[in-house]
């Protein structure tokens, strides 16, 4: 099957039970996107389709093909790191580094929620419009991305100085 | 056990045995304790770009030609043995290479048990995988390896076991009716009595005596434990593990495969988390064995319910703690004793006693911990073993007692602060606990507490404040060597087979390398992560950082006459000795002379050599002898309690520190957030179900087991009064698990200002406040 990898189109031959997580790591070799539980229930393997955020350990390859796939690994151009990595580095929004690429490409497609009006359990206005990227709806919407080692202050602030200066654009 | 006690003990008496050194009495204390440079600077994690592009590689990435994939399959019953055992189907799916089960695993020899020997890391004395009998509910009884995982993983659920069962102790309730007491606790005695505590509190004017129970804990890293092994051609063993015990595993595992230390290589550069649970389990066994069988490279990637059946978390507890205190609220009687869950295999007692040994002064004290015996999986240590839980029990009963005497629970506190250590009688050689207090009562805002419980209320949501004493000890490790390559380009490579889990261990190393050879940062790296390099200690008990700062500075003692012998006469160094001189500016220089400087480059190139090297042990930790050495906290939580459903939340958190010279104030804020939030876990919603009926774990994945998530977590304020100790290296404390304890205390404390319901059970879950 045909299948867009950061960008790169790839053609690629799978056991059809094969994960697109398992596809990026054990395949691609692609090992920014991590395995935490397999089950849907941390958030490690955060991958985007598309711009949109999944969770790549509950989705079989197959179901992607001809879709665009983007990881960590496509996130910094040319070298140079997305604005979201550094501040992750700048706020020291990880210890360990393991949940560190699912937090981020999560961070980049709930961004993206927000900007389209997606309300969240706790929008106060199911009816707005605009979603302020508050600390509370960043927290909520973020809360699929576990961490372990409480790096949480680091990441909401780290998500915060992109989002909400974006936002305020 | 009785080895366990012997082994600690010759070790002190071999200490006690060496000359003096840089931190007793007497000695001077490290210069640069004081000294302004890299260290106490907030650098960002050297590490950090890698981790954020994904570039970090864990064990389970490490590429491998010909590799094949391993699946467990776990027993379902907690004793007895395999009655049947049918592989036919599993040996049939395409892809399977092969199914190791107890009939052909190749002989290998017991684990050596943690403690049993100051190299060994065997989380269990049991065998693995040696004959048909069961130990546990969950242990692997056959290792399934394929070309895919997915075939492993199918071929795994066709694996067909019946068991003839054996009566197991699976109940904690009924267990304790046999409760003993270990032969030591981590080296310390199973109980101190001083004096006749139960009478005195019989007769004390005020008296508390409460009963506390705390689940078992799971570490629930994000990475799952994994491991890739190979076996070279030559016999050499290759293991690229998760582990936070490099060297140990490393000595264990040539014990338990009839190897020498020097035939196995273990690599672990990155951890995906530890907490305490990464060393050396069944996985990583059962993965080289079965390597040796298929002769293929194998690679073993628990599934998270793997995680939680092949190695174990905190224990579960119940403890009493008991005060009886005189009118002004001095102590007449310290009682805190308890049992704790743990297996006939493993040696982890939970010490939830210590934090009473050195804690307030009493009269006298009664501390005695008892283990019972369970069929489990092997217990282990879980960020502040004992200490987080220890403190849960203790740190409730003060604030009980102040309650009931009406005294606000920092002034009881001040008022039985000692002045020396309690049980041991040796003098604290560094303890600024009620400056700690003092400074957090101030930024919390404490004054505005109301005493009264239930006294607050915001429309559903009732609030309250408490806070609690954060404790645990120093440590450092002996046996560690580090080893310092200074080049002609005058940059320094540090290395030590220690471990970067998170810590900041990388970072603060350079930062610490540099200020002791006098370089700036940029020029100093640090190797670390492989067992090929001079042996580092364990990343556990807070002690990484002061046991490698040891080492290094041992190193630099040895470098720097060795680069003395390399001047000419010619030098401005020419003549001085090593006492003479400092590391400075990219050189040695003279104490008090400035013009008697030459920097490492020139030296190494007038003597025509690229590099010099010097390699040291670190001495023994006689510092803990002589001092009694701990880190402290004071830590304030804010909750508001939901009045209709019980619900919990943290709006405020304030963690303030007495824990040594901070390194790095970036990374250190980070350990103790990540210490509190752990704790915060452990106070609301963390449990670790065990069916007492089949001894099976009941919530083996992240979806049931509850750490907290990003909205469980509010903002958390830490401060710090960054007080160096003079006795230790740098000045600095291990500061990776003192943010946990005191943390479930302290939100008991607070739901208990807030509802006027004392909650001894934790976690303190809705159904408990209705």
């Amino acid at each position: 099957m045909l299948i867009t990898i950061n960008g790169q189109g790839m053609e690629v031959a799978l056991d059809p039970r094969t994960s697109l997580l398992d596809l990026l790591r054990e395949h691609l070799e692609l090992h920014g996107t991590k395995k935490g539980c397999d089950q849907g229930a941390c958030g490690a393997c955060t991958v985007l389709a598309d711009g949109e955020r999944i969770l790549s350990c509950l989705a079989l390859a197959v179901q992607y093909e001809g879709r665009s796939i983007s990881t960590v690994e496509g996130l910094a151009d040319d070298g140079r790191l997305h604005p979201l990595q550094q501040a992750f580095i700048d706020h020291d929004g990880f210890q360990c580094g393991y949940c560190t690429p699912g937090q981020i490409c999560s961070a980049i497609g709930m961004a993206a929620e927000i900007g389209r009006g997606v309300p969240s359990a706790v929008t106060a206005d199911l009816a707005a419009t605009t979603i302020p990227p508050t600390r509370d709806e960043l927290r909520e919407r973020m809360s699929g991305n576990l961490c372990r080692c409480g790096a949480h202050n680091g990441i909401i602030d780290a998500i915060t100085e992109i989002y909400s200066a974006e936002a305020a654009e | 056990m009785t080895t366990i006690r012997d082994a600690a003990q010759k070790l002190m008496q071999t200490a006690i045995g060496l000359a003096p050194e840089r931190w007793l009495p007497g000695g001077t204390p490290d210069p640069l304790i004081g000294r302004h440079g890299a260290i106490g600077s907030s650098v960002p994690r050297i590490d950090g770009p890698r981790k954020v592009k994904g570039e970090a590689r864990f064990a389970a990435e490490v590429p491998a030609g010909n590799m094949v994939y391993a699946a467990l399959v776990y027993s379902t019953i907690a004793r007895g043995r395999i009655a049947t055992l049918d592989t036919d189907a599993t040996q049939a799916v395409p892809g399977v290479v092969l199914v190791m089960t107890y009939r052909n695993a190749p002989r290998m020899a017991p684990p050596a048990l943690f403690m049993s020997d100051p190299r060994a890391a065997g989380a269990s004395s049991l065998p693995v995988m040696q004959d048909d009998t069961i130990h546990w509910n969950g242990e692997p009884i056959a290792v399934i390896l394929a070309e895919t995982q997915e075939q492993a993983d199918h071929a795994a659920t066709l694996v067909r076991v019946t068991y003839t069962k054996e009566t197991a102790s699976t109940s904690f309730d009924a267990a304790t009716a046999q409760a003993h007491r270990p032969d030591s606790v981590l080296g310390e005695p199973a109980v101190i009595e001083i004096g006749n505590a139960e009478a005195a509190l019989a007769e004390a004017a005020h008296q508390i005596d409460r009963t506390y129970h705390t689940p078992r804990h799971s570490h629930a890293a994000i990475e799952p434990h994994a491991a890739t092994v190979w076996w070279e051609a030559d016999g050499r063993l290759v293991v690229h593990d998760a582990t936070q015990m490099l060297n140990g595993t490393r000595w264990t595992l040539a014990g338990i495969f009839g190897l020498k230390e020097e035939q196995i290589r273990i690599l672990s550069p990155f951890v995906g988390g530890g907490f305490g649970g990464k060393t050396l389990w069944n996985h990583q066994i059962l993965a080289i064995a079965a390597s040796r069988l298929s002769g293929r490279p194998v690679r073993v990637s628990l599934s998270r319910e793997g995680v939680f059946r092949v190695s174990g978390g905190r224990t579960t507890t119940r403890q009493r703690v008991a005060l009886g205190a005189r009118a002004d609220g001095t102590l007449s009687a310290l009682i805190h004793t308890g049992i704790a869950a743990m297996t006939a295999y493993n040696n982890c007692p939970e010490q939830f006693s210590f934090p009473a040994r050195h804690l307030y002064a009493a009269d006298s004290f009664k501390l005695e911990q008892k283990v019972a015996d369970l069929d489990m999986v092997a217990n282990t240590f879980m960020r502040a073993p004992g200490e987080s839980i220890g403190t849960f029990a203790l740190e409730s009963a003060i604030d009980e007692l102040a309650d009931s005497m009406g005294l606000d629970p920092i002034e009881l506190r001040r008022r039985i602060e000692p002045v020396k250590d309690p049980t041991s009688g040796h003098a604290f050689s560094a303890r600024h606990l009620l400056d700690a207090y003092a400074r957090g009562a101030e930024r919390f805002g404490w004054s505005a507490r109301n005493p009264t419980p239930r006294a607050r209320r915001e429309g559903e949501w009732l609030i309250g404040m408490g806070v609690a004493t954060a404790t645990y000890p120093y440590y450092r490790m002996p046996g560690g060597a580090a080893r310092i390559t200074l080049t002609r380009e005058g940059q320094a490579r540090v290395a030590m087979a220690s471990h970067e889990m998170g810590m900041g261990t990388a970072t603060v190393q350079v930062q610490a390398a540099a200020d002791r050879l006098g370089l700036p940062i940029a020029h100093v790296t640090f190797a670390y992560g492989d067992t090929a390099l001079p042996p580092g200690t364990i990343a556990g008990g807070s002690s990484q950082t002061a046991s490698i700062a040891a080492a290094v500075t041992a190193a630099s003692e040895k470098l720097v006459p060795a680069l003395l012998k390399l001047v000419g006469n010619d030098s401005p160094l020419a003549g001085l000795r090593a006492g003479d001189v400092e590391a400075r500016d990219g050189g040695l220089g003279h104490r008090s002379l400035p013009e008697r400087f030459e920097s490492y480059a020139s030296i190494l190139s007038r003597a025509n050599r690229d590099e010099i090297s010097a390699e040291a042990e670190a001495p023994m930790p006689l510092e803990v002898q002589k001092y009694a050495m701990h880190s402290y906290g004071a830590q304030f939580c804010e909750v508001r309690v939901n009045a209709v459903t019980g619900e919990t939340r943290i709006s405020r958190f304030l963690g303030s520190f007495d824990a040594g010279r901070v390194l790095n104030p970036r990374t250190a804020a980070s350990q103790f957030r990540g210490g509190i939030i752990m704790g915060l876990g452990l106070a609301l919603t963390e449990e670790t179900l065990f069916d007492a009926r089949t001894g099976r774990i009941m919530n083996p994945s992240l979806a049931d087991y509850h750490v907290p998530v990003h909205l469980d977590v509010p903002q958390i304020d830490v401060i710090w009064t960054d007080s160096p100790d003079p006795h230790a290296p740098l000045g600095a404390h291990g500061i990776g698990e003192i943010g946990i304890t005191g943390v479930g205390a302290a939100v008991a404390n607070a739901v208990y200002n807030a509802t006027g319901r004392r909650i001894r059970d934790l976690p303190i879950t809705l159904d408990k406040l209705l």
